[in-house]
C-alpha cells in the first residue's frame, strides 16, 4: 500500500518535472501539486480532496495533505541529501552566445540572496592560445561525477546526489576549507565574516536554497534544486537574455534555455560539446559549446563600470586592449 | 651504595636548576608570556569578528596558520625520529640532548594543532569530525595520526621522565616546597629502580621509541597527503610524504641545535652539552640538507623541464612575486648551512648555530612557498574577483597568533624545565655504568 502510493507520487513528480523544464509553465495557481518528497514520512489523510488544474490541462482530486505548498515548505538537509528522484541534471553553456552582460551573475546574487561581491557565477575572459581571441567564459559550479570537494569534507558537509548535484549542508560544515583548496575550478566560496543577513531567520535553511547563509562556512552554485523542483530552470538559464545557459536531464536527453528545447546529446556531438579541463578526471556535469560564430564582438563585454573592468586587469589580452584604448576607463 | 650517593649527587647538582630561576629567566617568562597574551586577544579578535580579520580570503583560504601547523608538526616528527634513533641505537653521546628532543616532539604536538585549529571557521562544531566522521577524507586520516601520535609521543616522555621523578622523590633537600615533593611522589608512580623495575622500564621505553618513529612517519606523511592528494599545480606530487618527511627532519635537527645552544648558555651546561654534541648533530643537518636539497631541486625541476602550463604559472609566480622568499627558501636556506658544516675549520657552536638558524627560517619560507602561490595560482585564472581577493598578505592577526605559537612553545619548555632536569640524571647514571668501551651493540646481537 505504501510503496504503491510512493511511486504514484514518484510518477507524478516525474511527469511534472519534465512538463515544467521543457514548457517552463510553473505551478498552476501559486501551487505544486508536489506529493512528500521524503519516503520516510507518509502525511496522514486529512479526508478533505482538492482539485487543481495540473500542467497539461488535466483535473485532478488530490488530498489535501498532500498539497506541498512549495516555496514555504521546507526541504530540510536531510531530505535534500536525496535529490530528485531519476534526475541527471546537466548544464550546456553556449560560448558563441555570451558577451558577458552578467545577467546570469546578478539574478543569481538576487535568487541567493548574494551581495555584490559573491558570485556563484563568475565570468572569465579565457583565452585558448594565441592564434585565438579570448572569449567569456561564465563558470558555475561543474557539479563533478567525481567531486574531489565531497571526497576530502571530513564531515559530509558537501555531498553528491542522486540526481547530479553537489549541494553543501551548511549547518554540517565546519569550515576547513579543505573543499575550497581541492576544487580545480575555484567554485566555492568562504563566508569571512558575520553579515546581517545571516540573521534573518524567516525562511528555515535549506542545502538547497542555501539560505540564510552561515558565517564561517561553505557556499557555491547549487544548480537550484528549489527551482528544479517547481519545474523552473536555474536562476542563471531563466535570466540570461541571450539563452546562452541550457539546462536539463540527461535521462531524458534534453536541455533548454527557456526558449528553444534541444536533444542533449544532439546538441553536444554537433556541435563538439565539451568539458572543461577534462583531463583531470573530475567528470563535471557542465558542457560547453566551443566559442564558434560569434554573436558578439568582445569589448561588448567591458561595457561595465569600472570595478567589473578592474577585474580583468591581469588578463594579457585586458592589458593590450587598454593599451590600444579600445577599453574606456576613468 | 655508589649508585645512591651518586644519585644525591645529582640531585644536589640539578635543584638549583629547577627550583630557582634566575631574574633574566623571569623576565624572559614575563615577555612571552605577554606575547601568548597578545595572540589570545588576536584569537579573541578573530573569534569576534570572523575569520575575515586575517589575510585569507576565497583563493587563498590557508595561510600562515597552516604553514605553522605544518612546521610544528614537522618538528615534532622528526624530534620523535630523532629520539627514536638514539634511544634505539643506545647511541653513547645522546643523555645530553635525549631530553631536548624529547620534550620539543611533544609540545610542538600540542602547539601544532593549534594552528589548524584556528584555520577552521566554526570552532563550535569541532565535535562534528567525530559525530560525522567520513573516513576517505585525507582530514579523518590526519586527526586519527595525530591523536595517535601524540598519545606516543606523550607516553613516551613521561616514561623518560619516571627514573628522575624517582630520584627526585629521593632525593629532596629542605628549599624544595611540600608540593614539589608531593608532584614528584605522584609522578613517579612507585618506581624504585630495583633491578627489575628498571629492566621492565627499559623494554617498554625501548618499545615505545621505535613505535613513535613509525607513528611520527604515518602522521606527516598523511599531512603531506592533505595537500599531494589534490589536483592542484603545486601540491599534486608523488614525493610530497618523503619530501615532507626530510624537510620535518631538517627544520627539527636545526631546532634541537638552536635549543641546545640556548639551554647551554642560559642554564650554563657546559659541561653536559659540548662541542661534539653540536658538531654531531651539525652534520647530521649536513645530511640532512643534501637530502632537503635534493628532493627540492627535483621537485622544481621536474616542473620547469616538463613545463605544463599550470606548472609554468607557478614557477612564474615563485620568480617574480616571490622571487627573495625562493632564493631564500631554497639557496640561502639550504647553501649556507652547507657550506658552513661542510668545512671543518668553519665548525664551532656559534656557526653551527646560525647554520640551524638560517636553516629554519629558510624551511619555514619554504612551507610558506608550497603553500600560498599555489593558491594563487589555480587551474582557472583568478578572475571577475575583487582585486584584494587576489593576493595573500599576513595581517597582524595572524602573525600575532604565529609569533604567540612560538612563545607558548619556548614558554612551555621552560616550565618543563623547571619539572625536571633538561639532562637526564638517570641516564648519566646509566652511562657511569657502563664500561668505557662499549662492546654493548655487538654483544647484543650476537646473544
Amino acid at each position: 500500500m505504501k510503496n504503491n502510493k510512493l511511486e504514484k507520487s514518484e510518477t507524478n513528480r516525474r511527469n511534472f518535472l519534465k512538463l515544467g523544464l521543457i514548457s517552463s509553465v510553473s505551478a498552476v495557481a501559486g501551487m505544486s501539486i508536489m506529493n512528500t518528497f521524503t519516503d520516510d514520512e507518509e502525511k496522514k489523510s486529512s479526508g478533505e480532496k482538492i482539485r487543481l488544474l495540473t500542467p497539461d490541462g488535466k483535473i485532478v482530486e488530490v488530498d489535501e495533505s498532500n498539497i506541498n505548498n512549495y516555496p514555504e515548505a521546507l526541504i530540510t538537509s536531510s531530505e535534500a541529501r536525496a535529490g530528485i528522484p531519476n534526475r541527471k541534471f546537466v548544464m550546456v553553456i553556449d560560448l558563441a552566445k555570451c558577451k558577458n552582460a552578467r545577467v546570469c551573475v546578478e539574478s543569481c546574487q538576487k535568487g541567493h540572496q548574494l551581495d555584490y561581491h559573491e558570485e556563484f557565477m563568475k565570468i572569465q575572459l579565457i583565452q585558448n592560445n594565441d592564434a585565438s581571441e579570448p572569449y567569456w567564459f561564465p563558470k558555475p559550479c561543474y557539479h563533478c561525477d567525481e567531486p574531489p570537494c565531497v571526497t576530502v569534507c571530513p564531515t559530509g558537509a558537501t555531498f553528491k546526489r542522486d540526481d547530479g548535484i553537489v549541494l553543501i549542508d551548511n549547518s554540517r560544515c565546519i569550515g576547513c576549507k579543505f573543499c575550497i583548496t581541492s576544487c580545480p575550478y575555484s567554485a566555492r566560496i568562504f563566508n569571512w565574516g558575520h553579515k546581517d543577513k545571516f540573521d534573518n531567520k524567516d525562511i528555515p535553511y535549506s542545502p538547497e536554497t542555501q539560505v540564510p547563509a552561515s558565517e564561517g562556512t561553505v557556499m557555491k552554485c547549487d544548480f537550484c534544486p528549489d527551482l528544479l523542483r517547481q519545474g523552473e530552470l536555474p536562476y542563471c538559464a531563466k535570466s540570461c537574455p541571450m539563452g546562452v545557459i541550457y539546462f536539463g536531464d540527461k535521462n531524458e536527453d534534453l536541455v533548454t534555455n527557456g526558449e528553444e528545447t534541444l536533444q542533449f546529446s544532439k546538441l553536444i556531438n554537433d556541435r563538439g560539446g565539451y568539458r572543461h579541463l577534462e583531463h583531470l578526471g573530475t567528470k563535471p556535469n557542465v558542457y560547453y559549446l566551443p566559442a564558434v560564430n560569434r554573436q558578439f564582438p568582445l569589448e561588448r563585454g567591458f561595457d561595465h563600470d569600472d570595478e567589473i573592468i578592474e577585474r580583468y586587469k591581469d588578463v594579457p589580452y585586458v592589458k593590450k586592449l587598454k593599451k590600444e584604448g579600445k577599453i574606456k576607463t576613468k | 651504595m655508589d649508585i645512591i650517593s651518586r644519585k644525591k649527587e645529582l640531585a644536589k647538582e640539578f635543584s638549583p636548576l629547577i627550583t630557582k630561576s634566575s631574574f633574566t629567566l623571569k623576565v624572559w617568562m614575563i615577555f612571552l608570556a605577554t606575547v601568548v597574551m597578545v595572540g589570545l586577544y588576536a584569537f579573541y579578535l578573530q573569534v569576534k569578528n570572523g575569520h575575515g580579520v586575517t589575510g585569507m580570503r576565497d583563493n587563498v583560504v590557508w595561510g600562515i596558520y597552516i604553514i605553522n601547523f605544518i612546521f610544528f608538526v614537522g618538528l615534532s616528527y622528526s624530534g620523535a625520529f630523532i629520539s627514536g634513533i638514539l634511544h634505539f641505537f643506545q647511541t653513547p653521546w645522546k643523555n645530553s640532548v635525549a631530553r631536548i628532543v624529547e620534550i620539543m616532539t611533544v609540545l610542538s604536538l600540542i602547539v601544532g594543532p593549534i594552528f589548524i585549529l584556528l584555520c577552521i571557521g566554526r570552532l563550535d562544531r569541532l565535535h562534528y569530525l567525530f559525530l560525522y566522521p567520513r573516513i576517505q577524507s585525507p582530514i579523518t586520516w590526519d586527526i586519527i595520526a595525530i591523536m595517535t601520535d601524540l598519545f606516543g609521543c606523550f607516553l613516551y616522555l613521561y616514561l623518560t621522565f619516571i627514573p628522575d621523578f624517582a630520584i627526585l622523590r629521593d632525593n629532596h633537600d629542605r628549599h624544595m616546597p611540600q608540593w614539589r615533593k608531593k608532584l614528584y611522589t605522584f609522578l613517579a608512580i612507585g618506581y624504585q629502580d630495583t633491578p627489575e623495575q628498571h629492566k621492565i622500564l627499559h623494554k617498554i621505553t625501548g618499545i615505545m621509541s621505535t613505535m613513535i618513529i613509525a607513528m611520527a612517519i604515518v602522521a606527516y606523511s598523511v599531512l603531506a597527503w592533505i595537500f599531494s592528494l589534490t589536483v592542484q599545480p603545486g601540491w599534486n606530487s608523488t614525493i610530497f610524504a618523503p619530501y615532507f618527511i626530510i624537510a620535518g627532519l631538517y627544520s627539527g635537527v636545526a631546532v634541537i641545535i638552536i635549543a641546545m645552544f640556548l639551554i647551554r648558555k642560559y642554564f650554563k651546561l657546559d659541561h653536559y652539552i659540548r662541542k661534539p654534541h653540536f658538531v654531531g648533530a651539525g652534520i647530521i643537518l649536513l645530511v640532512i640538507s643534501l637530502l632537503f636539497g635534493y628532493f627540492t631541486f627535483s621537485e622544481y625541476f621536474a616542473k620547469w623541464f616538463s613545463h605544463k602550463i599550470n606548472d609554468i604559472n607557478l614557477l612564474d609566480t615563485l620568480f617574480t612575486t616571490y622571487f627573495w622568499e625562493f632564493i631564500f627558501a631554497n639557496y640561502i636556506g639550504v647553501l649556507v648551512p652547507m657550506v658552513i658544516i661542510f668545512f671543518r675549520k668553519f665548525r664551532s657552536i656559534n656557526s653551527i648555530t646560525f647554520a640551524a638558524v638560517i636553516g629554519v627560517l629558510g624551511l619555514w619560507l619554504n612551507r610558506f612557498l608550497i603553500v600560498v602561490p599555489t593558491l594563487e595560482t589555480p587551474y582557472m585564472p583568478i578572475q571577475d574577483t575583487r582585486p584584494e581577493f587576489i593576493h595573500y598578505t599576513a595581517t597582524w592577526i595572524e602573525w600575532s597568533l604565529s609569533f604567540a605559537g612560538i612563545a607558548a612553545f619556548i614558554l612551555f619548555f621552560i616550565l618543563i624545565m623547571k619539572l625536571v632536569p633538561i639532562i637526564p640524571m638517570s641516564g648519566i647514571i646509566d652511562h657511569e655504568k657502563e664500561p668505557k668501551i662499549k662492546p654493548k651493540i655487538l654483544t647484543q646481537i650476537h646473544k
